[in-house]
């Protein structure tokens, strides 16, 4: 094992990445690395590109009208709006967690299950292997096995946002993106979600959209400030948080914006 | 800072704050002033008054250490706040012990002005007026968020250290002349350097300042990790 820390390559990256709602410009000439195994929180105020940044990473953003960019993101080494990629094995690749837990009105376990059914997969010894897996790396498992066959609805707001987390990591991805994944649940859930995110990141890497500021000093290792479309500053969570270069970092940070 | 925070009472915990250190820092070295005052006119009144106004000095400690608690409890303070609350827990520090050396020299002028002079003191309130003027200096760099005048206080110790010597080597002289000076020597040694130490609060107060300013840790080079 060398001493010298491991510096992570970038999982994913945009590279002068603008994008248009119509002719609103949603970003504009964001460079971002995501680095591999970390967690990158993106913060900023309402309307900061933050969560547009987030949806285009796995191209959530083809499904609205009058979307058009100019720019690269590179999967690895692949550009994910090249030609080529097929969307849905992208989104396989990165999967999403949304704010709004929206599990299936299906079984519990038939919500882990959809995306690998989706995906071919018909032996049931394999599916229930891999949905206890799922449910167990979402941190639900013990909560749950008894009751695999009820409705996901029957959970708790933080067991469902579990699931849901449980239901993208069935399908394996490398990159979970996370739009404002505890921001409807209580503190104690809250807890649970920023747990597991600290546990995942070693097999997965992570963006997390999120208005709490606190929680992005928490649970990541670096934070990306937007402000009006345009990437101000990308650092160390604990630079942005005790020491930012860039004075608009510094004026939202300390709660001057507004 | 031209931007204020959008929360009013946030800003106005700030402003307190700095005002409660301020004040703190006004007090102490009018402590400085007096002790040095009741030595030199061979005041013990007045070396009283040092001692009991001590108190204002460590209520204030308590206070500016409560309101950090606060402010750190319930507004989660970041960047430049967050810097300002841990200098303010730090400097606080310093500036009570300010205040206790002032306390011991005033203590120390009780007894000297029970006998007579050693000899006119000259040196000892020069070095007072420096300490003085370097805990000043410190806290106006401070205020103002100065960080080329924190540094002149970093560079302004010297001086201090240098009369101290002198200081010490006189009172060694007139200790050796005659063992009946040793006992007023040894108080003035006491008080030259008591004054010394209130130059290196100063200097730790100035060093906490870079640091809320800039962001970056300036104290003990040399212990640190080569690797940093």
């Amino acid at each position: 094992m060398s001493l010298q820390p491991h510096t992570p390559r970038a999982k994913m990256e945009s590279r002068e990445l603008t994008l248009r709602y119509g002719t609103k410009t949603a970003i504009n000439k964001v460079s971002l690395a995501i680095l591999e195994h970390r967690v990158t929180a993106l913060i900023g105020p309402s309307g900061c590109g933050k969560s547009t940044f987030l949806r285009s990473l796995n191209r959530m953003n083809d499904l609205i009208p009058g979307t058009n960019h100019t720019g690269h993101i590179l999967l690895d080494d692949t550009d994910i709006n090249d030609r080529s990629v097929d969307v849905v094995d992208l989104r396989r690749r990165v999967g999403m967690v949304f704010q709004k837990s929206n599990p299936f009105p299906k079984s519990i376990f038939e919500n882990v299950a959809y995306g690998l059914r989706v995906g071919g997969m018909k032996d049931k010894a394999e599916l229930a292997a891999r949905v206890e897996k799922s449910l167990r790396g979402g941190a639900l498992w013990d909560e749950v096995k008894d009751r695999l066959n009820e409705s996901a609805l029957g959970l708790s707001g933080g067991q469902q946002q579990r699931l849901c987390i449980a239901r993208a990591m069935a399908v394996e991805p490398e990159v979970l993106l996370m739009d404002e994944p505890a921001s409807a649940l209580d503190p104690i859930a809250t807890a649970k979600i920023e747990e597991l995110i600290h546990e995942l990141k070693a097999q997965y890497t992570i963006a997390i959209v999120t208005h709490n500021m606190q929680q992005a000093a928490r649970v990541s290792d670096r934070t990306a400030f937007f402000y009006m479309g345009e990437l101000v500053e990308c650092g160390a969570t604990e630079q942005i948080f005790t020491n930012p270069r860039e004075k608009r970092t510094e004026d939202y940070v300390t709660g001057k914006f507004g | 800072m031209a931007a204020t925070h959008t929360d009013k009472a946030f800003e106005q915990d700030l402003r307190d704050l700095r005002e409660k250190l301020l004040a703190m820092g006004a007090k102490v070295e009018n402590l400085i002033a007096q002790s040095m005052k009741a030595l030199t006119e061979r005041d013990s009144a007045l070396a009283e008054k040092v001692v009991a106004a001590d108190k204002d000095v460590n209520r204030l400690e308590v206070e500016i250490d409560e309101l950090c608690r606060r402010i750190l409890a319930l507004r989660q303070p970041a960047a430049s706040d967050l810097r300002l609350i841990t200098t303010a827990l730090k400097i606080v520090t310093d500036l009570e012990r300010i205040g206790d050396l002032a306390v011991n020299i005033a203590e120390r002028s009780m007894d000297l002005n029970q006998v007579p002079p050693l000899a006119p003191y000259v040196d000892t309130p020069r070095l007072a007026e420096l300490a003085q003027q370097q805990v000043k200096r410190a806290l106006d760099a401070f205020v103002s968020g100065d960080v080329t005048k924190a540094e002149e206080v970093l560079q302004g110790d010297d001086l201090l250290d240098a009369l101290f010597l002198k200081i010490f080597n006189e009172l060694l002289a007139y200790m050796m002349e005659d063992s009946k000076n040793i006992r007023r020597a040894t108080a003035l040694m006491f008080i030259a350097k008591h004054l010394e130490r209130i130059g290196d609060h100063a200097m730790n107060v100035a060093e906490m300042v870079v640091y809320m300013v800039r962001g970056k840790d300036i104290r003990h080079p040399r212990s640190r990790n080569l690797t940093d």
